[in-house]
């Protein structure tokens, strides 16, 4: 059976992360950041991409990466899950790496050319120009034609698409390389500002194949899905931890309120959910890292469970900070926004209860 | 310095030259089950000379899959649930040399059976607020006191018992834990019926019941300790046996789904597919649980699975009646039966619908779980508690 444990070098992976989000984007800045320009927080992610090189875990050295797998790219999204932190890691570290070792691995040879190099560095920022919201078994490339090397069309709600440098862009035939510069990007005032969506428009922008047909474009999308599991465990996990902080401070009829069992047994659920939340989400990266035969299923029951865990974390975190935690001077809606988009995000949980119909043989009625 | 203990390789050696000493289509079935509890290779994790080698708890199934391929006869576990999985870790860890060596071997290979009587009519949840009195009377105790929800006392040769020694102090210091005798005279049990119509079981009615001392396990007064270790090992034997997928209801909800297409509805689908998260979520859990127990580093996510387990079951099959329809009307038997073991998916749909429904009782409600979590695991403020330094005779009752 698939070791679902984490490894002693995960572990210091974890405190290396930790250590530096708690420097670099503490929650008040991720506040504060949510009502400035930058795309993201330039020095959380220079901490983490490239002096701790967290963005080549899943790449191999001879490519420019650490060479270790997305076992440790999940550790790492726990942690950037617990700290809401704004920075482009799922969008270029996952889903544009995990295209690009795709491509490669198809193709036989360096298709991604230094970008995979200069992505594991965290030295440039791509994004996979997809609405958001798809989820890995959507149709992809609907909305963008290609022509004599060039892109035109649309492509909406594109997550960090303002921090990208590189596009790919999936289109009829592959997956295309663009520049961002080329094309004209509009910020979206987005649900969670940690994570800001862009539309994208491509007038006849010129543009590189990396990988021929959907297959390097749906890898991407299921790996994300899997470490998206991850970031929601570790958001999951911190809400818990702040509630269970909060009441046991906070008295009301002269005792602290985390000693009435209306709310305690609340949180002996969640915290039952996150423990299982624990499990789904190592078993989704465990296989997403080796190309288990069962990574569909794993990835559409990780997102199927740990979306939902993870809003109701943030909910519970909310409803029981009471006044606190409506203002907005308190994390609780950084988490919750963060959670609920998640839960949008790269399919929703009915959408991947959907796929999991078809792949465990459970057809509708 | 002892030797390093037995890794994967070595154990499948050692079954593999036990098997060639001891034909198992040739032998006895309890004389091939006593060898092989004699050659260590019972529950390997125990210790040399108590049916172990002191091998990794992980190994097991290493084991179990040799002694399988060759055939050999099982050691029946679903008859004696309560006394692998609470009684022979509780004599394990606080029974004398002579306890040890007197109980585990014919516990283990099933020729003696186990039950637990702990609950009674006055004290559940609250274990520790228990009545039962041992008077200590020479090298003997004197048990008087009815204990309740007994199951399979109808087939137990031996209890593990807890009882008040001294009621003149607060109720956790005042018990003690002994080993009964279910033979011994003065101990009366009778079958307690069941919603589902069996009695799987029992009121134990003990009467002048005679204990030798030496059958006391831990010291005097330190009963609650012990029986602590009781309840760990419970809730952990009660949710976390090893599965594949769909191994448990789900699997039947599932066939069932796959088999009868004219009973499907787009609400049942939802539900279903549900429940399959769920079930596969606490299923990969135990899984998780397991290999934390093997590296040495049990979690505390035996509670978890235990809630899980509880409430999915529950969930299930009721979604198994109404998917059935028409047959989810009609039950197999209400007849008073005796079962001598417990499966959870055997029998009707109806059957299996009731019996869930002590999922989440039996081995501390999932109310109490709730708060054993809140407290111990996420360090939640106690329950007020009123009775803490009452003596225990002194307690309302
Ligand atoms: C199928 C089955 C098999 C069993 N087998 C055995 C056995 O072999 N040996 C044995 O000793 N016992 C056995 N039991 C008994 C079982 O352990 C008890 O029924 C259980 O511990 C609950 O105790 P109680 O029935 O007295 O309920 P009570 O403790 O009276 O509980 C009543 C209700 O109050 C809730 N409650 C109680 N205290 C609290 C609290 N502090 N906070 C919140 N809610 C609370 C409970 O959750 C429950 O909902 C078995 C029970 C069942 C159903």
């Amino acid at each position: 059976m698939t070791n679902l444990l984490y490894s002693e070098i995960e572990d210091e992976l974890r405190d290396g992360v930790r250590r530096a989000l708690d420097d670099t984007c503490p929650w008040t800045d991720v506040l504060a950041g949510t009502e400035k320009d930058e795309p993201y927080d330039a020095a959380a992610w220079r901490a983490v991409a490239g002096r701790l090189g967290c963005a080549g875990l899943p790449v191999p050295e001879e490519r420019g990466g650490a060479g270790a797998s997305w076992r440790e790219t999940a550790v790492v999204m726990e942690e950037l899950g617990r700290a809401v932190a704004p920075v482009p890691f799922l969008s270029s570290a996952v889903l544009a790496t995990a295209a690009l070792l795709a491509a490669e691995r198809s193709a036989g040879d360096a298709a991604g050319g230094d970008l995979l190099a200069e992505l594991a560095e965290g030295e440039k920022i791509a994004v996979l120009a997809v609405p958001f919201s798809t989820a890995p078994g959507d149709q992809l490339g609907t909305t963008v034609g290609v022509e004599g090397g060039t892109l035109t069309g649309r492509v909406t709600s594109v997550a960090d698409g303002m921090a990208a440098d590189v596009l790919l862009v999936p289109a009829p035939g592959g997956l295309y390389a663009v520049d961002a510069a080329d094309a004209r990007r509009t910020p979206v005032t987005s649900l969670d500002m940690t994570r800001r969506l862009c539309d994208v428009a491509l007038p006849s922008v010129p543009a590189r194949r990396v990988a021929e047909g959907e297959a390097a474009a749906r890898a991407a999308l299921v790996t994300g899905a899997a470490m998206l599991a991850s970031e929601q465990l570790g958001l999951a996990e911190r809400c818990l931890e702040i509630t269970v902080e909060h009441l046991k401070t906070r008295y009301q009829f002269g005792r602290p309120v985390g000693s009435y069992q209306g709310l305690k047994h609340r949180l002996a659920d969640l915290w039952t959910s996150i423990a299982q939340a624990r499990a789904v989400a190592r078993y989704a990266a465990a296989c997403v890292a080796v190309g288990d035969p069962d990574t569909d299923v794993a990835v559409a029951l990780a997102q199927a469970h740990c979306s939902a865990v993870a809003v109701k974390a943030a909910e519970e975190c909310v409803q029981m900070h009471g006044g606190i935690g409506f203002t907005w001077e308190h994390p609780a809606h950084l988490y919750l926004k963060r959670a609920k988009s998640a839960a949008i995000a790269l399919g929703t949980p009915d959408r991947h209860r959907a796929s999991l119909a078809r792949l465990v043989d459970l057809p509708s009625a | 310095m002892s030797p390093a203990p037995p890794d994967a390789e070595d154990l499948r050696e050692r079954v593999r030259s036990f098997l060639a000493d001891h034909d198992p289509s040739a032998m006895d079935r309890l004389e091939f089950l006593r060898a092989r509890f004699d050659a260590g290779l019972a529950w390997v994790h125990y210790p040399p000379g108590l049916g172990g080698l002191g091998a990794p708890r992980a190994l097991q199934p290493v084991v179990d899959e040799e002694f399988a391929a060759a055939g050999a006869p099982r050691n029946d576990p679903e008859r004696n649930a309560i006394g692998l999985g609470m009684a022979a870790p509780t004599i394990l860890a606080h029974g004398t040399e002579e306890q040890k060596k007197r109980f585990l071997r014919p516990l283990w290979t099933g020729e003696e059976i186990w039950c637990q009587l702990f609950s009674e009519p006055g004290a559940g949840s609250d274990l520790a607020a228990l009545a039962t009195r041992a008077v200590r009377d020479g090298g003997h105790w004197i048990v008087n006191g009815q204990k309740v929800w007994t199951s399979m006392a109808h087939e137990a040769r031996w209890a593990i018992l807890v009882a008040r020694t001294d009621p003149d102090v607060p109720k956790h210091r005042g018990l003690t834990y002994f080993v009964c005798d279910m033979t011994a005279p003065g101990v009366e049990v009778r079958p307690l019926r069941q919603i589902t119509g069996e009695a799987e079981f029992n009121e134990v009615f003990l009467t002048d019941v005679r204990i030798p001392d030496e059958h006391r396990l831990g010291a005097v007064g330190e009963g609650w300790r012990v029986a602590t270790t009781t309840l760990m090992n419970e809730r952990v034997a009660i949710g976390g046996n090893a599965a594949g997928r769909e191994d448990g209801m789900i699997g039947v909800v599932a066939r069932l789904w796959r088999e009868r297409p004219e009973l499907r509805t787009p609400g049942l689908h939802d539900a279903l597919l549900r429940l399959w998260v769920e079930a596969e979520a606490a299923r990969l859990t135990g899984e998780r649980l397991r290999q934390q127990l093997a590296a040495g580093a049990p979690g505390p996510e035996g509670s978890a699975v235990k809630l899980a387990f509880a409430r999915l079951n529950q969930e299930i099959s009721g979604l198994e009646l109404e998917l059935l329809g028409e047959d989810g009307l009609r039950y197999d038997d209400w007849t008073m039966r005796r079962p001598t073991r417990v499966d959870f998916t055997r029998r009707s749909p109806g059957y299996r619908f009731l019996r869930a429904k002590g999922n989440s009782i039996e081995g501390g409600t999932s109310e109490i779980l709730r708060n054993i979590i809140a407290e111990r695991v996420l360090g939640l403020p106690g329950e007020i508690r009123v009775d803490k330094d009452v003596a225990w005779k002194d307690l309302p009752k």
